[in-house]
Order: structure tokens, then C-alpha cells, then sequence
């Protein structure tokens, strides 16, 4: 089943499936009904992270140095935690900017600089070059293994081999067909690619089910499990070591900066960049991504260290490549489809990254390199009125096929002398040069294009000297001893060792050095001069992307220029009916009919070099608009003031939005000021409700007396006095009431006069005992005073604790049953005031009217005398009176054996103490 | 607190959380020779910080505020 031309047909046929999913994507995109506008698929298209160096490497790196593997993917997770910023931030700006590449990103930031761009695209190739050869090594090595089936026999390749015999050779001419094929079918030129996003979404699934099956068969199938393969190792040390240690080679040094590195190698890696900011469809996507592509990157990593211990294992002594474990461990077992799942998943993996990152630096390699010169150099070509789409179209096609034949060339040169992952991270170094520029981009506004090109370049020669041209020494092609005794001779400059440095691996110690002089001559160089007129307009731009600042671009151009003209000079690159769709769709929006205006504005020049950067690069679109308008360039102040401007306005709109957040907020307030008046009118109108009723009480029995006595004038004597003194006492609980209803409204509102002084509690209550002494005399009942001397004094208004011991006393009294009713009062030091008890043996208060007795005009009373006695608001004024002086008044009591009423008091403050008891002395 | 600006401060938070789980000196903690379950320390502790991050992230971005 594993013969030539069946793998052939089958990848065939994958390849084909994959194209047929493009050209629906494309389709749909057309339709507007896009396949791509999910987040998952998103996270998928980031997955092309993934390459082959992740599907056999990662295993090749665990079986020498253990959990080494790993970093490389930690990275990527934590930086899609911060994802949401710096992604968000790229992707605003380059929608906004219709900027395609990262070479257009930091040309553009930097003032539209065509050197800029073409140095980004430089270093971005050369960088990535040794990537795409190491996929094509994978695959060649994979179809050479498959094809020795059911023997397994390592690749091996003499540097002797002619081209015309070297598998991988045609390896790369069908990879650049597929990919010319796949990314610049178009004729339009534009940015985006929704059919290729939509396969590499597919080829990432593919690659994560093939490496999961292998990893569950190797560690279910060949052996029992994770726990198994773990105990097999401890016959060994060695991979017993491996499976345990940090790996060594730079030790935690090497592991830090493998995050460091891959973390930026996800930002800018020109793949990486393509599929998350410039084909993303919607912002909200990043959401699910900043977890699902970790996620991804968890799971295609579960297996990896088992199928790498269980190789080292089973082929033990027999000279098999770690590389080729995910391979050939089912090749071993004769597991023919399995080993062709794998294959394709191999295979999936190499495509999805070689198509991506070709067509990410062909658009770069033209749209910042050829066209630059062609415009510099061949105005004649461009100067005449014809359809350049096709141009553009070849030249990034040309670009693809030199992209994928040097990749084939590295190869050739140095990819047998390294392993997969060695070489994928000569090329994530390469790329983070890029984070200086970048990052310092979107976040400072001092970067000028000198500080970029200065630090750019820096980079590139730090990292071409100590990681690049090593890779070539060590493969034999250069002299090594370069590397062991330095250049000229100078041991200072071994570029491994550069001015000595040891300790580092060559990764570490590359990062180190690239960085230093990157970011140094970054910073170093933008200070030397103040931004231009150009670098200004374009910080804001970059700087602000994430404020709601309007078309700053727009503002800060001055010219004249033909609507004809500029609609011309799009239809050149974009085609002339699509010029005329887009145009006619503006003016649309814009709310005028196309051909009204004869003259551009500003924003339709700034639209116009818009639609030419998609095609063709921000900065030559600068240079072709400037071309067909009459521009009146701005000197540096005057884009300064401008922007000054800009942010003035953005300045008053944010003060404008706080003026209305207070006014909100004091709406808020009203409204809830008003809900309480409401609410204390209703509280008042309860009030008069129920004091009219009380007082119709008495006034009714008032009033039918003295009828009683005004219609009956032969009433008997006695019957009249009896009345009378009904009558009398009738009108006395009247006064009571109204008395007591003023004294609670005056308490309540705040109104009421207190007296604070430092009195003596005993003497207080000595006084109203004697006060209401007669009470207790006519139901002969017993008083009894537990009073302590020298206890401290208290603050409080006399006159107001009178009334309330009076209460307290007189309420005690009336429930008492005549003859033997006994009350007794207790004043006793607490730790912080005094409590004062009073204690009858009445017949009690049921709990469930122990709190209601406190409520105004509540009686609970004795149910044998139907007529209420008191007034019901003793108690309530009482404890207001309490817990105005700080203290609490509370009842306890069981029905039957009398009730306690309790108050506390707290102390007068110390010193009034003090000076009271000296006196005292 | 504004609820784009609270998932922010959480992703900001996962990745720090992140940064110190997976290096120098926390991950050394767990560089020794013992096995959980017959897989080794290190191996298991660096996938189940891994699995922490990813479940603080998801957290952060997908939770519904109230």
C-alpha cells in the first residue's frame, strides 16, 4: 500500500482537497458569506505555527534533550495573553493603513522609507530561507523513508548528489506551483486571502489528529500508557535523566530565552503576522484564539516526549534519527495507514507553513523591494496607461519560486549538518529583530527611520555573525576555524564566544548580543534628531491606532489632484473595473454622485493611496499619489500643529464625555433625592393618619359623655361626677397624647433641646422613684432599689432620663395586679456605662409583641381592660431618648413572670470624669 | 470596574502568573527525580501550569459579565 505512486496520488489528492477548500473559501468570500469569519477557524489558521518542525522535530529535540522541546510553545501562550493588546493594536493599524506585510508595517510607521521596507524584506528572507529548508528536509526525508517501506533506512544524502536526482528538488518546484496556485490566483491584487486561510485551518487540523493518533497508538498500542513508558526508561539513566532534568545547554538561561525568543517569533514571524493581523476578519476573534491556540499547542505536545522516549527505546543501537520517530515507529509496527496519516500530516504541516510564509514575503519581496526599484528606476514602464495587475501578479510569483529555489540552495548547503529544531531557531532569531522597530513603533513616538534602519541593521550583522554564518561553518562550507579562533584571528570576535561571552548557548548568547545592539542602536540613533514632518504624522497614526482620533492622515495632506487622475492611476494596479466599483462606492458613502467632483480632497487622496498600498506597499503608494497630485509638502511645524489639533480635539471630546458622565451622575442623585422626599411625605402622612385616630379616640369619648350629660339633665349626682371625671380624664390623656406626639416630631427632626450634663444615675433614679411613689402606693405594691454608691457619672440630659425612668416606672405600675405586685430597680456597672433594670411581676410580654411595644401608638396592653390606658408612645420616645445619649433600652421578659426593662448608658468622656471626681474629692 | 478594562488586567495577570510558573526559580522547585503517578515531576508540573494558564485565560476572555 506504501508504494511510490500511491503516495504520490494520495498526497496528490490531498494537495487537491486542500485547493478545493480554497477555491470554496474564495467563493464564499465573494459571496460575502465568508468561511472564515469564526474564531475557531482563526485559532486554527494560527496553528500554522506548527510546521514540520513542531511534527517530527519537537520529537527529535525530546529524545536529546528532554522537556527542551518545550519553551518554544510556552512562549507562544504567554504572549497570547497579551495577544489581546499588541494583536489588537497590529490589527487596527494595518486595517487602517491597508498595510500587507510587517516590511510595509515598519516602512510605513517610519515615514513610508522605501530603505526601511527593503532592509525588513531583506533580513525577513535571508532569515526565513534556512525555515522553508528545513521543511523541505522534512518532507524529502519523509517521502524517502515511506518509499524504502517496509524497511526503514535512513535518508542519505551525499553532497555530490546532482540536482537533477535530488527528490527535494522537485519537492520545492511543486511547493511553489501549489503555492502560485493557491496565494496569487487573483488578478485583483488585494491583500487578503480568505480560500488559503480557510485550508491552513484544515491542514491544522489535519497535522493535530495525525500527531495525536501516532501518540495514542505509540503510547497505547506499543506500550500501556504514559505511566509504562516512564517505567521503562528507569532501566536506563541516561533516558532516565532525560526525562526528569532541565535540559542542559545553557540551562535555565537557554530555556528563558527560547521563550523570549518564540514569543516574538509568534508576533513577527512574516506567517504569523499574516494569517493573525492581516488576514483576521474581526477583532472579537482574538478572543477565543487567546486560549484556543494554546490549547492547540498543549495538545500536538501531549505525545511528544513518550513517542520520543519510546523510540529511543525501540530503536535502540540501530542508528534511526529521532527526527523520524513520529515516522517510523509505525512504520516499524506495519501500521501502513497510520504511517500514511502521519505523512500527511507531515505533509500538512510543511505546506501550510511554506505556503503562508511565501506568500507573505513574495507580497513583501514586491511590494518593498521590486516595486520600489521599478518606480525608482523604469518610469517609462509605469508611466504608460496599461493594466500593471499582471505585473504585480508576476513579480510575486518570481518571488515565490527564488524564495522556495534558495530555501532548496540552504538546504543543500547546511540542512544535513543541523537537526530540524537548530534551524527553525536560526530563523526565529532572525525575525525578532524585528521587535525593537516594531513594538518601540506602536508604542513610543520618538522612534525615527534612522533609529529603525540603524538598529534593523545592527541586529541582522549581530545575528548573521554569531548564528547564521556558524550554521555555514559547521556544515563544511565555510572554514570553521573562524569559529574556534575568531575572526582575523582575534580570539574576542569568535562568534560564539563574542568578546569572551561563555556561558550562554549559541541561542542565548545570539539574543543577547542582536538585542543589545538592536535595541541600542534603536533608541541611540532616534534621539540623535527630532522626527519629521512625515515620521510625526505617522507615530500619531500608529501610536493612537487604539484612540477614536478621526483621519488623522487625512488632515495632514495639502494639495490639489483629479479625481480622474487618481482613479486612473488605481485602475493601473487594481484594474480598471474594479478602480470604477470602488470609486463609485465612496462617493457613495461620502453622499455625493461620482463625477460631480472634479477635485480630489484630502480624504479622497488618502483613500485612494489606501486601495495602492493594498496592492502595492504604503510607501510606493506614496510615491505614485504624489506622482498624479500637485502636493504642497507641510514643514515639521506645521504637521506639528496639526496634530496638536487633532489632540486638543481628542482632548475636549474626553472632557466632554466626563461633563456628561457628572451630569449622569447628578441626574442620578436628583432622582434619588426625590424618591426620599416621597418617601418622608408618605412616613409623614402615616404619621397624621394615625394620630388623628388616636386623638379621635378620647375626643369621642369627651364628646359622648357631655352628651350623655347635656341631654340627660336629671342624671343622678353620682352618675354626673362619675362622668365628669371620665371627661377629665379623658381630656388629660388628649394633652398627654398631643404633648407626647410634639416631644416625638421635635426628637425626630432633630429639633429638640438637650441639656447635656455629667450627672449622677442613682440620684436620677431616686428622684423618679420618689416621684411616682403614689402610684405604687394606691396598688400597694412593693419598691424595691438595688442602687450601688460611687459609680461613675454619666452624660445626659436630666430632665429627659426623668421621663424615661418615669415611664418605665409608671408602665410597670399599671400592669402590676393589685396588693402584691412588687417592681425592682438595678443600677450596675458595666465595662463601658451603666445599665438601669426594672423589674415587675406583672403578667409578662408575649415575644411576639416585644418588639411592636416600641413602635408608635402600639399597646399591647391588658387584654382585660379593652380601653387603652396610655398613649402609646412612652416607649418609643423613651428609647429614643436613650440611643440619643448612645445607649439602648430593650425588654426581657416571659409571659406570666413579669418583664425587664433594661437600659444602658455609656460613661461621660474621661476627662469630664476625672475633673468630676477631683471636684468631688 | 469597567468590564474590558477587568479582562485586560486578567489576561495582563495570566501572563505574569505565566511567566513565573514556567521559569527560573519556580521550575526548579520541581527539577528532580520523583514521579506523580509514574510520570515525572517536572514533566507532569509544567502541563498542569500549562493547563492552569489556558483555563485563567479562557476565564478572562470568555466569562459573561454580570
Amino acid at each position: 500500500m506504501l508504494e511510490a505512486p500511491v503516495v504520490i496520488a494520495i498526497s496528490l489528492i490531498y494537495l487537491g482537497l486542500l485547493f478545493a477548500v480554497a477555491w470554496w473559501g474564495d467563493q464564499r468570500a465573494d459571496q460575502k458569506r465568508s468561511l472564515i469569519a469564526n474564531p475557531t477557524i482563526y485559532a486554527l489558521s494560527m496553528a500554522v505555527y506548527c510546521t514540520t518542525w513542531t511534527f517530527y522535530g519537537s520529537v527529535g529535540r525530546a529524545a536529546v534533550s528532554g522537556i527542551g522541546f518545550l519553551p518554544v510553545y510556552l512562549g507562544p501562550t504567554l504572549v497570547m495573553a497579551l495577544g489581546w493588546f499588541l494583536l489588537l493594536k497590529m490589527i487596527r493599524i494595518v486595517k487602517a493603513n491597508r498595510i500587507t506585510s510587517i516590511a510595509d508595517f515598519i516602512s510605513s510607521r517610519y515615514g513610508k522609507s522605501h530603505v526601511l521596507g527593503g532592509l525588513v524584506t531583506v533580513i525577513a528572507v535571508l532569515g526565513i530561507i534556512p525555515y522553508i529548508a528545513l521543511q523541505l528536509k522534512a518532507v524529502s526525508s519523509s517521502v524517502s523513508l515511506l518509499l524504502s517501506y517496509p524497511e526503514i533506512v535512513m535518508p542519505n544524502r551525499s553532497a555530490t548528489m546532482s540536482v537533477a536526482a535530488d527528490i527535494s528538488f522537485y519537492i520545492a518546484l511543486i511547493l511553489a506551483a501549489f503555492t502560485i496556485v493557491f496565494g496569487t490566483r487573483h488578478l485583483d491584487a488585494t491583500e487578503r486571502h480568505e480560500g488559503m486561510v480557510a485550508a491552513i485551518a484544515l491542514e491544522s487540523s489535519v497535522k493535530l489528529v495525525a500527531f495525536l493518533a501516532v501518540g495514542v497508538y505509540v503510547t497505547y498500542g506499543m506500550y500501556e500508557g504514559f505511566g509504562d513508558i516512564f517505567e521503562h526508561i528507569n532501566a536506563s539513566p541516561e533516558l532516565q535523566r532525560l526525562a526528569t532534568a532541565i535540559p542542559s545547554g545553557g540551562g535555565y538561561t537557554g530555556w528563558f530565552s527560547l521563550i523570549v525568543l518564540s514569543a516574538m517569533a509568534l508576533l513577527f514571524l512574516p506567517r504569523q503576522f499574516q494569517v493573525a493581523v492581516v488576514e483576521n476578519v474581526n477583532e472579537a476573534h482574538l478572543k477565543r484564539a487567546a486560549w484556543l491556540f494554546p490549547l492547540y499547542l498543549l495538545l500536538i505536545n501531549v505525545f511528544v516526549l513518550p513517542i520520543a522516549l519510546g523510540g529511543l527505546l525501540h530503536f535502540a543501537g540501530q542508528g534511526v534519527d529521532a527526527d523520524t520517530f513520529v515516522l517510523t515507529l509505525p512504520m516499524s509496527q506495519r501500521q501502513e495507514g497510520l504511517t500514511l496519516l502521519v505523512f500527511i500530516g507531515g505533509l500538512s504541516a510543511a505546506t501550510g507553513m511554506v505556503i503562508v510564509e511565501t506568500i507573505a514575503l513574495s507580497t513583501m519581496a514586491c511590494n518593498d523591494l521590486v516595486m520600489p526599484l521599478l518606480i525608482r528606476h523604469q518610469r517609462v514602464a509605469l508611466d504608460e496607461s496599461r493594466d500593471l495587475s499582471r505585473l504585480l501578479l508576476g513579480i510575486r510569483r518570481g518571488a515565490i519560486v527564488v524564495i522556495l529555489l534558495l530555501g532548496y540552495l540552504y538546504f543543500r548547503l547546511a540542512g544535513e549538518a543541523y537537526a530540524l529544531v537548530a534551524i527553525g531557531l536560526i530563523s526565529f532569531s532572525a525575525v525578532a529583530q524585528f521587535a525593537p522597530a516594531m513594538i518601540g513603533g506602536m508604542y513610543w513616538r520618538g522612534g525615527t527611520r534612522d533609529g529603525a534602519l540603524a538598529g534593523l541593521s545592527a541586529g541582522f550583522l549581530v545575528w548573521a555573525y554569531t548564528l547564521l554564518l556558524p550554521s555555514f561553518a559547521k556544515s563544511g562550507w565555510l572554514p570553521d576555524d573562524f569559529l574556534t579562533q575568531g575572526l582575523f584571528g582575534i580570539e574576542l570576535l569568535r562568534p560564539q564566544q563574542l568578546f569572551g561571552l561563555t556561558g550562554f548557548d549559541e541561542i542565548a548568547h545570539c539574543l543577547f548580543w542582536s538585542f543589545l545592539a538592536n535595541i541600542g542602536a534603536y533608541v541611540g540613533f532616534s534621539l540623535l534628531r527630532p522626527p519629521t514632518a512625515a515620521e510625526a504624522t505617522q507615530a500619531t497614526v500608529f501610536v493612537d491606532a487604539l484612540k477614536d482620533a478621526g483621519p488623522v492622515g487625512a488632515a495632514l495632506w495639502r494639495g490639489r489632484a483629479k479625481v480622474s487622475d487618481l482613479q486612473e492611476l488605481v485602475a493601473r494596479f487594481l484594474g480598471p473595473a474594479r478602480a470604477q466599483a470602488l470609486f463609485t462606492a465612496y462617493a457613495r458613502r461620502r453622499g455625493v454622485a461620482s463625477g460631480v467632483m472634479p477635485e480630489a480632497d484630502a480624504q479622497l487622496v488618502q483613500f485612494a493611496e489606501s486601495l495602492l498600498a493594498g496592492a502595492i506597499g504604503s510607501a510606493s503608494a506614496r510615491v505614485m499619489v504624489a506622482s498624479v497630485a500637485k502636493e504642497e509638502p507641510l514643514s515639521i511645524d506645521e504637521v506639528m500643529h496639526i496634530l496638536d489639533e487633532a489632540s486638543q480635539l481628542r482632548t475636549y471630546s474626553r472632557e466632554l464625555e466626563r461633563k456628561s458622565r457628572e451630569l449622569t451622575a447628578a441626574t442620578l442623585d436628583l432622582q434619588e433625592a426625590n424618591e426620599r422626599l416621597q418617601e418622608l411625605d408618605r412616613v409623614k402622612d402615616d404619621i397624621m393618619s394615625s394620630v388623628t385616630h388616636e386623638l379621635r379616640t378620647p375626643l369621642t369619648s369627651i364628646r359622648a359623655f357631655s352628651e350623655l350629660l347635656r341631654d340627660d339633665p336629671r342624671m343622678h349626682l353620682a352618675d354626673r361626677e362619675r362622668f365628669l371625671g371620665l371627661i377629665v380624664s379623658e381630656a388629660e390623656r388628649l394633652t398627654r397624647l398631643i404633648n407626647q406626639t410634639l416631644d416625638l416630631a421635635k426628637i425626630e427632626s432633630g429639633r429638640a433641646d438637650w441639656n447635656g450634663c455629667e450627672l449622677n444615675l442613682k440620684e436620677v433614679i431616686e428622684q423618679s422613684v420618689a416621684a411616682t411613689s403614689q402610684l405604687f402606693r394606691e396598688k400597694e405594691a412593693h419598691v424595691e432599689l438595688d442602687l450601688p454608691d460611687n459609680l461613675p457619672l454619666i452624660l445626659a440630659d436630666r430632665d429627659r432620663l426623668i421621663q424615661v425612668m418615669l415611664n418605665l416606672l409608671s408602665n410597670a405600675v399599671k400592669f402590676l395586679a393589685p396588693g402584691s405586685g412588687r417592681v425592682k430597680v438595678v443600677l450596675r456597672l458595666l465595662t463601658d456605662g451603666l445599665e438601669v433594670s426594672v423589674t415587675d411581676n406583672g403578667p409578662g410580654i408575649r415575644p411576639e409583641d416585644q418588639q411592636l411595644i416600641f413602635e408608635k401608638f402600639r399597646q399591647v396592653g391588658d387584654t382585660m381592660t379593652a380601653k387603652p390606658s396610655g398613649t402609646g408612645l412612652g416607649l418609643p420616645i423613651s428609647r429614643r431618648i436613650v440611643e440619643h445619649f448612645g445607649g439602648k433600652l430593650w425588654v426581657e421578659s416571659v409571659p406570666g413572670e413579669g418583664a425587664t426593662f433594661r437600659f444602658t448608658l455609656p460613661f461621660a468622656p474621661i476627662q469630664e470624669q476625672a475633673l468630676a471626681q477631683v471636684a468631688a474629692a | 470596574m469597567h468590564r474590558r478594562v477587568l479582562a485586560s488586567d486578567r489576561l495582563i495577570a495570566a501572563f505574569l502568573f505565566g511567566c513565573v510558573l514556567f521559569n527560573y526559580p519556580v521550575l526548579s522547585l520541581f527539577d528532580r527525580q520523583t514521579t506523580v503517578f509514574s510520570i515525572p515531576l517536572v514533566y507532569a508540573y509544567i502541563f498542569f501550569a500549562w493547563v492552569v494558564v489556558i483555563a485563567v485565560m479562557a476565564w478572562a476572555v470568555e466569562r459573561r459579565f454580570k
